[in-house]
């Protein structure tokens, strides 16, 4: 059974004078992980920010987990809150709580949960995330950026969410650190069944976990399929996204699996 | 569709009778956070009361979801172990094989030497910031002896937007403050000096106490407040963004164009803003005394120089550089000091300005003992 967890219909979003948005129809299934690509300023973060209601559209609907996220109570639109996670990308721990207060803090927020269980489950999600226990009474400042982004991927994860936003999960990472931190993604999103949601333009974090892309150009959806879909279309900015030299070396490695013909014969042309 | 076949969708808990005469506790519907905050009290009851019956077997084969957080608070319900008789699916298997494991939260070591150690670092961090501003201090009058040498290098346009950000600029705030202040005195000096018939003396009084302390004092504290806090936040901000390394890199040394065109340009517009104050202030006393105590104008202004010697201004103008000198230093020292991150910024800047009004205060004092008996008609 396939299940709509995003649903984005004509969605306009205008900021000023300038039009981020011009119509975009999106819909994201239950256990695909979706990328959003495009290039600087065409409004991928900005798209991101409507499904998480920190925008209003201009025009147009989103529902998140069938809640329309503009004309829902808020009780409801708080409740949906709980379910979905948030990776962002400076990591937006709290400066002022340690790591292991950061990870409490959505928990406690509930409210319902004793101090010894959410102990606990803190320890689990770093266990999670790979941060070792003496690393917790740390505040973000004294952590490296690698770590801050696990720390905020285990604050993402602490309420148990079925649904994962990423905003350019491995900038600022070296490339190492980069693939251990996709590897640990698709590891817990196996492990906990996420849909995941991700804004990237990294094309090795892209290769390595959508199972669909969707492209944004000129504030509409180029083209939204499988990367095999994708790299098939003639539209320019994706040949050149996909295809220029960077991107032909990230997509080496499953060429042979988007039936272009021969890597070397493609880069002659 | 039946009731049987309908997803529940609140996590249930339910004790069945089995034919044998044993009992199976059947849990069905969402056991996740989402849906467990909402009935959770009640649910732990009922978990705390099947829990300690040791015969019954407990199945979560009918779950629609079971989560860590979920797993967890069985986990305790059973004591901590695995209830013994346990249908699970399969996919709910490795989530129980996790809470094995025991997690404990290292404590950090506190004893008395960590308060001495903290104690000593502050106490060190304080002889470091001291130390570090009379180094800056040093380094500043050697680049401006070198500047006196090639007069060509001053940086003249730095201090001239300096003087015009910290003097032009703050002259609305330290009128309204210096005016307000002068009638606040003047009013309340003259309800005392009424009763002893020594209205006269509210001119002495006024005189004396804001061209001597509280003109330079007052400016000092909103200019530390105003000007230094800004300077700090600028020379932060300049870390923040690499900019100080930028200028290092091009070989233009921080302190020849950030540090001493502010250094300048306060001891230049203290006095200045000084003056104004003072003149604002006395407009507030003396528009006070006449309606509190009927004494004109023209006989204030008259009679001022007269019992208020020259002496006083001189030493509050005097002062006054200093405090600039001294604002700038500690501005700027903070300001260089920021970690390149953004809390540092926030504490910098409120550490600069609450060291900048101490010292101006503590600095006063000294004045105010070794000037003790200038400008005072014996």
């Amino acid at each position: 059974m396939t299940e709509t967890v995003v649903e984005i219909e004509g969605l306009w979003t205008r900021f000023g004078r300038h039009t981020v948005h011009r119509g975009i129809d999106l819909k994201i299934q239950r256990g695909e992980v979706l990328s959003l690509v495009g290039g600087s300023g065409s409004g991928k973060t900005v798209l991101l920010r409507q499904m998480l209601g920190l925008e209003t559209p201009r025009r147009g609907r989103v529902r998140v987990l069938d809640e329309d996220l503009h004309a829902c109570e808020p009780g409801v639109l708080q409740a949906l809150r709980n379910r979905w996670g948030v990776l962002f990308q400076q990591g937006a721990l709290f400066s002022a709580l340690p790591v292991f207060d950061n990870i409490a803090l959505p928990l406690r927020e509930l409210r319902v949960l004793d101090e010894d269980v959410i102990r606990e489950l803190v320890l689990m999600k770093l266990e999670m995330v790979g941060i070792e226990f003496q690393h917790a009474s740390k505040l973000p400042s004294e952590l490296s950026g690698g770590m801050v982004k696990r720390v905020a991927l285990a604050r993402a994860l602490a309420l148990e969410p079925e649904l994962l936003f990423l905003d350019e999960p491995t900038a600022g990472l070296d490339p190492d650190r980069s693939e251990s931190f996709v590897r640990l993604i698709e590891g817990l999103r196996r492990e906990l069944n996420l849909t995941v949601v991700m804004v990237t333009h990294d094309l090795d974090t892209l290769v390595a976990l959508s199972s669909r892309i969707a492209v944004l150009f000129d504030g509409r959806l180029v083209i939204t399929g499988t990367l095999r879909e994708v790299v098939h279309s003639e539209h320019p900015f994706i040949v050149n996204f996909f295809l220029g030299e960077r991107g032909r070396r990230a997509l080496e490695a499953v060429w042979g699996t988007l039936g272009l013909g021969s890597n070397a014969a493609r880069g002659k042309q | 569709m039946s009731e049987a076949t309908l997803p529940s969708l609140i996590p249930q808990l339910k004790r069945v009778a089995a034919p044998a005469g044993e009992c199976r506790i059947v849990l069905s519907g969402p056991w996740n956070l989402a849906a467990l905050a909402q009935g959770l009290p009640k649910l732990r009851r009922e978990l705390a009361r099947f829990a300690p019956d040791a015969g019954c077997s407990w199945d979560l084969s009918a779950v629609t979801g079971l989560d860590h957080a979920a797993a967890l608070l069985l986990w305790r319900a059973w004591g901590r172990r695995r209830a013994p008789q346990l249908v699970l699916r399969p996919e709910h298997e490795s989530l129980f094989d996790d809470l094995v494991k025991e997690r404990e939260l290292p404590t950090p070591r506190l004893g008395w030497w960590a308060t001495t150690i903290a104690l000593g670092q502050k106490a060190l961090s304080l002889l470091g910031h001291a130390g570090g501003a009379i180094a800056l201090l040093g380094q500043v009058t050697i680049d401006a002896a070198g500047l006196v040498r090639r007069p060509s290098q001053i940086p003249w346009r730095e201090i001239s937007a300096s003087i015009f950000r910290t003097g032009a600029q703050a002259l609305g705030i330290t009128a309204i403050v210096g005016f307000l202040v002068g009638v606040v005195i003047s009013y309340l000096s003259a309800q005392q000096l009424k009763q002893f018939g020594a209205d006269i003396f509210i001119v002495n009084l006024i005189g004396v106490s804001i061209i001597r302390e509280l003109g330079p004092v007052l400016a000092a504290v909103l200019i530390a407040g105003r000007s230094g806090s800004a300077m700090t936040a600028q020379l932060g901000v300049m870390r923040v963004t690499e900019e100080l390394d930028a200028m290092t890199v091009m070989g233009i040394p921080h302190t020849v164009r950030l540090v001493l065109p502010k250094m300048i340009a306060l001891a230049i517009s203290m006095p200045l803003l000084v003056l104004w104050t003072d003149v604002i202030a006395i407009l507030g006393g003396m528009m006070a005394a006449r309606a509190e105590l009927g004494i004109g104008y023209r006989f204030f202004l008259s009679r001022l120089p007269d019992v208020v010697p020259i002496a006083n201004l001189w030493l509050g103008l005097g002062k006054s550089v200093v405090f600039g000198v001294l604002i700038a230093l500690i501005a700027c020292h903070f300001g260089l000091r920021i970690e390149p991150n953004t809390e540092s910024l926030g504490a910098g800047t409120t550490q600069s300005v609450v060291i900048a009004i101490t010292t101006v205060i503590i600095v006063d004092a000294i004045f105010a003992v070794m000037f003790s008996d200038v400008g005072i008609f014996k």
